[in-house]
């Protein structure tokens, strides 16, 4: 589809000759997913009124449906959204916190704390992607009972952009600059043409805190805030208890800004275990009503299903399980620093080396042996939406290849069968979490590399380790003090722009930035710089898809990053509950939608 | 507890011949009959262990997704796992290292607890004092948790020297060797106090016998036997925390098929294939239940004032 091809069509929706839904199915039939296509007509000022994607709500009153028992095998540790760096902290928050707006499944962006999505047509959007205003809804309260308004929305941008605070949702707010208009109306303006404006104030990043609490607390101190273990939020449920790392408790928020909601009397967050221990609660015993990702392999699941007591829910998105290749030494200290960036990894510089790891792995027996429903095979880093998805890669594996390439490179088989040169073995560390797919995996994957002489020395952590935001501790996976790691990379917007700066320069994890930055393999290249950059400003969305599939492919080029296997959002839940569930949003998106059917 | 001197209330029994010490306890040991089969089952874990692997040629970490999960049958006599790996070829290998664990950290045990316990107890005084306050502090720390932070704290800078399977190894050697020395330098300690004022050792001291020679030749030898007894204990509770670490996913590296780790591969399947998780279990269970009684029967031999008929 050309360029003009697409105007055209926009033209026809806005002139009202196709129907929005028509033009929708039109793009889908090119490979333009729902979530692309809406925000097309957004900003061709042609958006839909509201969101027709949030299935319907069944309750006519508030309360009664009893308490809500959700587990969470990796527990939260803290319910601020702003310091959240894994998903449960931020699904823990969102319990209690809401954003302007969340995106539905389809990819449409649906109103919560927003009286309605901006657009061309109600003069939110200004054509030349610059600036939007969002109406803020009246009436809404805090827990504690202030009035929300969008004092509070300017607070949040100003909490976030101070580097002191060192808030992990800082990219969103850095580049923007938030205007007051009214109580009720507050305008984003950007420095440049913003293709991809629903980013600050919106979804997993969006949460809005009070002002009235936090204002004390902006900085340096930020971590001292009281309320980051005791929020005070306006969402459907309001904070009861919270014990670190294992249980969250809330209970029925009376005064909740939409009719009839919410559903459940209490709400009890449970964290720990693991994900086979957790699927057997919901699946088996019934005890839970809610398990959030199953990363067990799907035999097992196939098998408690069979228990008839609840189902797994697969829904598609972004997120991809990828092994990294360190790209700096982890072995060698400079400046007090394991793996700085100014060191290249000894072996895995050499770029047959990396080509050879890649062509090592069996992505077809982990898609077929271990993952099943929940892991079809990948070559990209980059998989959805379809339209950003490269058509120019492939995944092979082929023993006799890569030990002809490392032939060929000149790595030798020494005594024990172990490739080296000039003093460099190849004999890795390939660390990930402890959970039984990725032992197989990493079992998998040690074998083939025997067979092509690399030996890899497996390192499993605790995920409530591994994935903690710990400073102090040296096994997270955003230290990556490890040769190799392996581990999934999830994506919270239907847009990849947030996804893609995992690879660009300036977001390297470092000690500079207590390892808070997104790139996390510590990868450099300056084409893949220049070109996130462009992608940033660019209106046309089919120039813009483009940009972002080189990106794809310059990344997985490098072989640095090798994508396994897609991870569709896969959970368990009774046959009883009705949970609505996006897979480009955070699981609670809509916890006020949430009820069983009577 | 007295020391094993040779006067027991058989030997004393005038007819029955000439036997040493060590006979003595063998003969004593005999009549243990649990203790025997014991000895015997124990005797026939650690030669399969350490010889069935060059009979039993599978090698441990073969993937084959053809026979995934598959029950006992002839090819694979314990079954595979969920990647179609060899059962028996891995609880074989994994036996290697939960015995050496065993008994290496057994020996780390010993070896500290005779030599606190000798220090304390032919020093007396303040020396005394001072190292059974030091053993009162070791008893008074948690074990599990003091294992966890001190693996978290070295691992690392061990397994750059020597590797991830060797530094676990001696990390877990080390530490459960190093929890378990007090009880043996008590017992080590009780039985110096009270021997030292044997017959005995007082002629030999009265003939001019140096202190170590005292100790080493006539005061250590008559109290090992419940040293000894208490190194069984050891043994097994060495197998116990490692199998322990293994399945809260510390310890060995992952592709490291200890008995422990085979036990975790195997609970998400508990259900499906249960004889994945019985095999390794049950080697747990035997060996732990032999050296237990194995020890138990060590007591009964080395125990001079309990009856046994002959």
């Amino acid at each position: 589809m050309t360029e003009d091809d697409l105007r055209g069509l926009l033209a026809r929706v806005k002139t009202g000759r196709l129907s929005r839904r028509g033009f929708v199915k039109r793009m889908a039939a090119v490979g333009f997913t729902a979530p692309m296509a809406t925000q097309l007509l957004a900003i061709a000022g042609a958006a839909p009124a509201a969101a027709q994607s949030v299935p319907a709500y069944a309750p006519t009153r508030r309360g009664g449906g009893g308490p809500l028992k959700i587990l969470y095998w990796q527990a939260a540790t803290l319910l601020n959204p702003h310091f959240a760096v894994g998903t449960t902290n931020q699904e823990a928050s969102r319990v209690f916190y809401e954003p302007l707006a969340g995106w539905a499944q389809d990819g449409t962006l649906h109103p919560v704390l927003a009286a309605e999505i901006p657009s061309i047509e109600n003069g939110g959007l200004r054509a030349d992607g610059r600036s939007v205003t969002w109406k803020l809804k009246r009436g809404v309260k805090w827990h504690d009972g202030q009035d929300f308004t969008a004092d509070d929305v300017i607070f949040n941008w100003e909490y976030s952009k101070n580097p002191a605070t060192a808030a992990v949702s800082i990219g969103s707010y850095r580049d923007i600059n938030v205007v007051k208009v009214d109580d009720h109306t507050v305008r984003i303006e950007f420095e440049q043409p913003t293709p991809f404006w629903a980013d600050a104030f919106v979804a997993s990043r969006g949460m809005i805190i009070p002002k009235h609490l936090f204002k004390d607390y902006v900085g340096a101190n930020a971590r001292d805030a009281p309320a980051n273990l005791r929020p005070v939020g306006t969402g459907p449920y309001r904070f009861v208890s919270f014990a670190p790392g294992d249980l969250l408790r809330g209970e029925l928020n009376p005064t909740y800004h939409l009719d009839n909601r919410p559903h459940f009397d209490t709400i009890e967050i449970k964290g720990g275990g693991d994900a086979v221990s957790a699927a057997r609660a919901v699946l088996q015993t019934g005890d839970f009503d809610y398990a959030w990702n199953m990363q067990v392999e799907d035999a097992i699941l196939q098998r408690l299903e069979a228990a008839g007591r609840g189902k797994i829910n697969i829904v598609e998105g972004g997120s991809v399980e990828f092994v990294q290749l360190n790209a700096t030494d982890p072995n060698r200290e400079v400046e007090g620093e394991r793996a700085h960036i100014s060191t290249q990894h000894p072996a895995f510089r050499d770029p047959a080396v990396r080509e050879a790891m890649a062509l090592l792995i069996d992505r077809n027996a982990l898609q077929q042996f271990i993952y099943g429903r929940g892991g079809p095979a990948t070559a990209n880093f980059l998989n959805n939406p379809p339209r950003f998805r490269s058509p120019n890669t492939s995944h092979e594996f082929n023993i006799a290849k890569a030990n002809e390439i490392l032939d060929r490179a000149g790595w030798r088989r020494g005594g024990d069968g172990i490739r080296a040169k000039d003093g460099v073995r190849l004999s890795f560390v390939y660390q990930t979490s402890v959970n039984a797919p990725r032992q197989r995996t990493q079992a998998i994957y040690k074998q083939s590399a025997q067979r092509a002489g690399i030996n890899l020395d497996l390192k499993s952590v605790t995920a409530s380790v591994f994935f903690s935001a710990d400073v102090a501790n040296p096994d997270t996976y955003t230290k990556f003090f490890a040769d190799m790691q392996m581990y999934t990379t999830t994506m919270p917007q239907a847009d990849p722009q947030l996804f893609m700066n995992q690879y660009v320069s300036w977001e390297i994890s470092k000690k500079e930035n207590n390892w808070q930055g997104r790139n996390i393999v510590r990868w450099q290249n300056a084409e893949y710089d220049r070109i996130y950059r462009e992608a940033e400003s660019e209106l046309d969305p089919v120039k813009r898809a483009a940009l972002f599939i080189r990106m794809n492919d310059l990344i997985v080029g490098s072989n640095h990053v090798i994508p396994l296997v897609q991870r569709p959002t896969v959970s368990a839940s009774l046959n009883t509950l009705k949970p609505v569930l996006s897979a480009w949003d955070n699981t609670h998106w809509l916890l006020s939608d949430w009820h069983r059917p009577s | 507890m007295a020391g094993s001197t040779p006067a027991s209330a058989t030997a004393s029994a005038g007819a029955a011949p000439r036997v040493g010490p060590w006979q003595e306890a063998w003969r004593r040991f005999r009549k243990h009959r649990l203790a025997v089969a014991s000895l015997f089952i124990l005797g026939f874990i650690v030669l399969a262990v350490l010889v069935g692997p060059f009979i039993w040629r599978v090698p441990i970490d073969e993937i084959d997704f053809s026979v995934q999960l598959q029950g006992p049958s002839w090819a694979h006599p314990m079954g595979t796992d969920d990647l179609g790996q060899d059962v028996l070829a891995r609880v074989l290998y994994g036996g290697r290292i939960s015995l050496a664990v065993g008994f290496a950290a057994m020996m780390v045990a010993i070896v500290v607890g005779v030599l606190v316990g000798a220090l304390a107890g032919m020093a007396g005084g303040r020396l005394d004092a001072a190292l059974m306050w030091l053993t009162d502090l070791f008893l008074s720390l948690p074990e599990l948790p003091l294992l966890l932070l001190i693996i978290y704290l070295f691992r690392d800078a061990l397994t750059q020297v020597v590797g991830p399977e060797l530094g676990v190894f001696i990390l877990i050697v080390i530490i459960i060797g190093g929890f378990r020395w007090m009880p043996v330098a008590r017992l080590v300690r009780a039985q110096f106090f009270s021997l030292r004022e044997k017959e005995f050792v007082e002629a030999a001291r009265a003939l001019g016998a140096s202190k170590p020679r005292l100790v080493t030749r006539h005061i250590l030898p008559n109290a090992m036997g419940p040293v000894i007894v208490a190194g069984t204990i050891d043994v097994a509770a060495a197998i116990i925390a490692e199998s322990t670490l293994s399945f809260l996913g510390l310890g060995f590296p992952p592709d490291t098929p200890t008995w422990g780790r085979l036990l975790f591969d195997a609970k998400d399947n508990l259900d499906f294939a249960p004889h994945w998780a019985i095999f390794p279990g049950a080697m747990i269970f035997l060996t732990v239940l032999s050296i237990n009684f194995i020890g138990d029967g060590l007591r009964d031999a080395f125990d001079p004032r309990r009856v046994i008929g002959s």
